[in-house]
């Protein structure tokens, strides 16, 4: 490299070229723009005629100036030039580049990368060997390559969601032969990392970077006494302030912030913890914890089921006094309070409060319709929990038939086993099958059934057993109704009938079933058996993202660190969800701590920064700037001015004066206006159309409309026009929802819209076309009566004209508006039924009327419409149907009014 | 026929479709005697009937009308009105500097022959002869002269700048001279002074492209006339473009003179302009009524 101090340049040879410049600016200099040529009989009028101002043949020369500027400039760019040259780094034996990966190196991956990637340049530049290789890699033995090869690398690399270890590392750096070594640290102390610099520093020179900034990590949410505790780590001093959010989905499902907590850091600490109160529906939806402005999967900590706390309902059997200890509802108040929000009262309000879980204990039967409520709350995704008892087993719920709020069908009665009155002993349970949710769970010795009620055996209930005593007997029923679940205990839920309600194992059984959650994080026993899918896998950076297909992990290493076996997420089992974070309850972090003498540094690399994009971009803008001077020179610049102007007046925002400009005018005469399709034939069609009205309203009958105008549904105000015509065409894309609401409003004050398919054939409404497809989509939001084909007595066919059909470049085809009242009836001595009040806020047709109104400017027909005199016709019928469409909208039912001629004429007769 | 002249046929009467049968303005008929569409208002040659008058001595027996004097004791004779043909003979300027067109607009060439073919048109439907001034045969009646001047239209003249041709220019007849009048005006003063001297009077339709009306020109420019024997080399055409208007306005004010003296018309138009306007104002120049 050729430095200058400051600046250096890469390919100096270049800068030679800068010796051209002087011949160029002689050659620019002796050739003056060309002349156009042009071709023009007007010549005779110039001859003779001087130029008033001399001008020189030769380029002028601040264009000269320019174009020198730019030739320099792209030789300078061209040359390399650098900013801040870096030193040259001495050392001929090949690099080794070593990056952690963690998740600490997340939040400023980018500059590490860039770090990485200068140093990759100059062994580049040197022409040197190197190596990359990362911590979460594990190679036999890193391979030399060509610096440039490995630099290609660099943009690939991406940070992984855990912590590697620095073993794999261990393993080969001990084999170094005589390497120099970069090591791109993460700072958070980790075991080896003393171990490894030792392997590499007897390898050769060590440069270790280290950001100075702390790293952050956010523990697991924990729920106790009712309140969130948050714990943010750090591995570094100094005061700071951190704000970690919740988020969630809100309740229409997007996902957004629901809480916030801020936080500061005392002088050195490397732990605050803050606690955060929420409400239960929103702690319930809160899906992660994040700590805000940090890019790092240790920043992100998921939350699974130890934040929830179901709503469970409890119903026990009525009215009986019993005692306390021998309530059936004992037992699970006491398992159920610690980790789930129990409610009880009558079964209506119990419903009523959408519970996840109902539990009915030792209730035999319910009235109809709270049975049937709760069937149907069952089908909607809730859990029905039922335990039996004597009531239970007393009634004949469930004999001789299907219930559809119990698994199976029960015996008549029960039975008791190990009673006095009975032989044998009291039954154990079997251990708990593959199938079955409970699989896994150990079973506690002590854990007898005395008395029980029976299944019935029948073709499924075996599939429907998920426990079973050790004599084989179902104890645990369970069927799916709709997209819920009903479960039957067929012992009582007090200690009764068995000791299982003693037991934990009661605890942990009513937790598998999703009855209850678990406040803390499993154990290893609790997940044994168990198997769990990925839903969402976190990225190094803390991104969160659905995992389309995964492999079942088994529970037991569930409990592990993150790593590259068990990625962070969110991971499923039936409806429990467990999450797994990178930085679990108990962690620490600590800075990294390297042997005395040694401090890693951050800033050493001055940063080269290459000009000479900068300086190439100049040259570019210079040239431009160069053909519009040239262009002015030579007269040629008025093409490109206008388009430039094009350019402009159509970015400017004058579009929306004209606009109000057009509505003030409309709001103060009676104008038409269509409905911009997008289709620029047919919104020209339309507006021809509508201006032949126009002219024939104006010619005919005493509305003098003003020029019709076009209009944007989404953004223009209707309110000021009386009819609109809307020409449906197929590729027309509906309105948002907004300019819905206005059409609904426009309607609703009296507005009408002429519907036109242009097709001929649609107003059938066994509409098969695609305008009439397109025209049901599109009004299908609209605020539409019921239609009907328009019938002969409508005041439409007589507001100004009598007419009885409606042409326009079609005929024959129907009229649909607004259906008459069914209670409307034939008037005394009238042709015509005695109709409603109002006007149709819609008419509906398909005879291309616009294309049989369209005049062009001299006010001739655009568009032919049929043949000869049978086409004028019908061409004069079309203008009649829209002269009367306009009266019926300006005159509303007047015409109907006539309805009441004969009793005027009566009454002024007497 | 060939298919430009039947194509610019086909156009000349689509433009004069909306108009009348055009019956140009006679003033000296006396001279004439073609039997033409002119009703003199007194009897003469013709075939309108005119008046029943009373037979008198002289009258022929084959003029008297029988049928009308039969109703009565007298004899009558049937009187026509006498009728006269006008002609009218174009020069419709074919020199190269016609052929200039801007973008969008069609040739002068063209809008002055669609001019005269459709002023032809409604004069041959009037009964009028016309004529070409530089055709060999003298005006005439009937498509089949609609056809002939159609042919002669499409040949074309090598000059650079047109000069009307007096050659067939009958006393007492009318004539239209459509060019740009861009080349020298002393041979259209001869021509227009040789025609009133001969009773003949006229219209001059001043065609014009809008690029000639606007000059639209900056920068370096060299200018070429059509047939390249003119250059005018400018650097700075901006400048040029006042100086040339005004010499186009007084040059247009010169033909207006021009035409004030031998009591002719004249009319500027535009090719950005529709034609059928020109046609209108032909037409009315034409027929001009005192």
């Amino acid at each position: 490299m050729f430095g200058l101090g400051l600046i250096g340049f890469t390919t100096p040879l270049l800068l030679a070229a800068l010796i051209a410049l002087p011949v160029l600016w002689w050659l620019l200099r002796a050739v003056p723009p060309a002349p156009i040529r042009r071709r023009f009989p007007g010549v005779a009028l110039l001859l003779g005629l001087e130029d008033e101002d001399q001008e020189t043949d030769r380029t002028p020369w601040w264009l000269l100036l320019l174009r020198m500027a730019a030739i320099a400039a792209l030789i300078l760019g061209f040359a390399g030039p650098v900013l801040n040259p870096d030193p040259p780094r001495d050392g001929a034996g090949p690099l080794l580049v070593f990056i952690d990966d963690g998740w600490a190196a997340a939040t400023d991956w980018s500059t590490r990368i860039d770090a990485a990637d200068a140093a990759l340049a100059a062994a580049e530049q040197s022409g040197r060997r190197a190596a990359l290789v990362t911590a979460s890699e594990a190679p036999e033995v890193p391979a030399l390559q060509a610096a440039g090869t490995v630099r290609a690398r660099l943009a690939g690399l991406v940070p992984v969601p855990w912590s590697p270890g620095f073993d794999a590392a261990l393993g080969w750096a001990a084999g170094l032969e005589e390497t120099e070594t970069l090591w791109l640290s993460d700072g958070v102390a980790r075991d080896g990392r003393g171990a490894l610099y030792k392997a590499f520093n007897a390898a050769g020179v060590v440069t270790i970077l280290e950001p100075p900034a702390p790293r952050l990590a956010l523990r697991p949410a924990v729920f106790e006494n009712g309140v969130i505790a948050l714990t943010v780590l750090r591995n570094r001093g100094g005061p700071q302030d951190v704000v970690v959010s919740g988020f969630g989905p809100d309740p229409g499902g997007i996902e957004r912030e629901l809480a916030r907590v801020e936080m500061e850091f005392p002088d050195d600490d490397t732990l605050s913890t803050a606690q955060l109160s929420l409400p239960p529906e929103l702690r319930n939806r809160v899906t992660r914890f994040q700590i805000e402005g940090i890019q790092s999967a240790g920043a992100v900590s998921l939350t699974d089921d130890s934040l929830k706390r179901r709503r469970v309902a409890l119903l026990g059997g009525a009215g009986a006094e019993v005692l306390e200890l021998l309530s059936p509802l004992h037992y699970l108040r006491q398992a159920l309070v610690p980790s789930a929000e129990v409610i009880e009262g009558p079964m209506g309000e119990l419903i009523r409060a959408s519970p996840d879980v109902m539990i009915l204990a030792d209730v035999a039967t319910l009235a109809e319709p709270d049975q049937r409520a709760l069937a149907e709350w069952v089908a909607q995704g809730g859990l029905l929990l039922r335990f039996a008892g004597p009531r239970l087993a007393g009634s004949d719920a469930g004999r001789g038939g299907d219930d559809i709020l119990l698994p199976v069908r029960l015996r008549v009665g029960g039975r008791n086993v190990g009673g006095a009155m009975s032989w044998g002993e009291p039954r154990a349970l079997a251990p708990f099958s593959e199938a079955s949710p409970f699989f896994g769970l150990a079973l506690p010795d002590d854990v007898t059934v005395s008395a029980q009620v029976l299944a019935e055996p029948g073709p499924d209930l075996a599939a429907r057993t998920i426990a079973s005593l050790a004599d084989g007997t179902p104890l645990v029923t369970r069927k799916t109704l709709g997209d819920g679940q009903v479960v039957l205990f067929h012992v009582s839920a007090n200690a009764e009938w068995s000791s299982l309600p003693l037991s934990g194992l009661f605890v942990e059984m009513l937790e598998r079933l999703a009855v209850s959650t678990r406040p803390s994080r499993p154990e290893k026993a609790d997940l044994a058996g168990t198997s769990w899918l990925a839903e969402h896998l976190l990225d190094g950076f803390g991104v969160l993202a659905p995992v389309p297909s995964a492999v079942a992990l088994p529970g037991e290493v569930m409990v592990a660190a993150a790593g590259p076996d068990l990625r962070p997420g969110l991971y499923a089992e039936g409806d429990r969800r467990l999450a797994v974070n990178v930085v679990r309850g108990g962690d620490v972090l600590a800075p990294a701590r390297w042997p005395a003498g040694i401090t890693p540094g951050w800033g050493e690399l001055r940063g080269e920064r290459p000009l000479g994009h900068w300086l190439l971009t100049l040259a570019l803008a210079l040239l431009a700037v160069d053909i519009l001077a040239a262009l002015t020179l030579s007269g040629r610049l008025r093409s490109v001015a206008l388009i430039l102007a094009a350019m402009l007046v159509l970015t400017a925002p004058g579009d929306a004066r004209a606009q109000s400009e057009a509505l003030i005018s409309a709001a103060g005469e009676v104008t038409l206006a269509h409905v911009l399709t997008g289709d620029g034939r047919v919104d020209d069609i339309a507006k021809a159309g509508l201006r032949g009205l126009s002219d024939h309203l104006f010619a005919r009958t005493s509305v003098e409309p003003a020029p019709p105008v076009g209009v944007d549904l989404e953004s223009d105000e209707l309110s000021v026009f009386p009819l609109l015509y809307w020409p449906v065409t197929e590729m027309q894309a509906a309105p948002s929802p907004a300019a819905y609401a206005r059409l609904n409003r426009y309607l609703n004050a009296g507005g009408m819209i002429l519907f036109d398919t242009r097709d001929a054939n649609v107003a059938g409404f066994g509409a098969t076309t695609p305008t009439g497809r397109r025209l049901r989509a599109l009004a299908r939001p609209l605020d539409i009566p019921p239609l009907e084909p328009i019938p002969a007595d409508h005041v439409l066919t007589r507001t100004f004209y009598l007419l009885s059909d409606f042409p326009g470049r079609h005929t024959g085809t129907g009229v649909w508006v607004e259906a008459a009242p069914a209670d409307a009836e034939q008037a005394e001595g009238m042709p015509f039924r005695n109709l409603n009040d109002g006007v149709s806020p819609v008419v509906i047709g398909g005879n291309d009327w616009a294309g049989a109104w369209a005049v062009d400017a001299q006010g001739a027909p655009m568009l032919p419409v049929g043949r000869g005199l049978a086409g004028d016709r019908q061409r004069e019928m079309a203008v009649r149907f829209g002269v009367n469409l306009v009266m019926h909208v300006l005159t509303g039912n007047y015409k109907s009014d006539q309805v009441h001629v004969p009793a005027l004429l009566e009454r002024l007769g007497q | 026929m060939s298919q430009p002249a039947a194509s610019l046929r086909g156009r000349a009467a689509g433009l004069a479709q909306p108009l009348p049968p055009l019956l140009a303005e006679a003033e000296h008929l006396a001279g004439g005697v073609l039997l033409g569409e002119h009703g003199r208002r007194r009897p003469g040659l013709g075939d309108a009937f005119w008046q029943y008058r009373p037979a008198m001595q002289g009258d022929t027996a084959r003029a008297i009308d029988w049928r009308r004097s039969a109703r009565s004791d007298q004899h009558f004779v049937q009187e026509k009105e006498w009728q006269a043909a006008q002609s009218v003979v174009f020069w419709v300027d074919r020199a190269a500097s016609m052929h200039f067109a801007s973008q969008g607009h069609p040739e002068k060439a063209d809008r002055a022959a669609l001019l005269a073919l459709s002023l032809s048109v409604l004069l041959v439907r009037g009964g009028e002869r016309i004529g070409l001034t530089d055709m060999a045969n003298p005006p005439a009646s009937g498509t089949l002269q609609l056809e002939r001047v159609a042919r002669h239209l499409e040949t074309q003249s090598s000059a650079d700048y047109g000069a009307p041709d007096t050659t067939m220019l009958p006393a007492h007849s009318r004539a239209v001279f459509l060019s740009d009048f861009m080349g020298d005006l002393a041979p259209l003063e001869t021509a227009l002074t040789t025609a009133a001297d001969r009773g003949v009077k006229g219209a001059l339709v001043h065609i014009l492209d809008p690029i000639e009306e606007a000059f639209p020109f900056d920068g370096r420019v060299v200018f070429e006339s059509m047939g390249g024997t003119l250059q005018h080399e400018t650097r700075r055409a901006g400048d040029l473009r006042a100086r040339y208007l005004d010499r186009l306005a007084r040059r247009k004010a010169a033909l207006e003179a021009l035409t004030r003296t031998t009591g002719w018309r004249y009319h500027c138009h535009h090719t950005g302009t529709p034609a059928a306007s020109a046609l209108l104002w032909l037409y009315h120049a034409m027929e001009r009524q005192r």
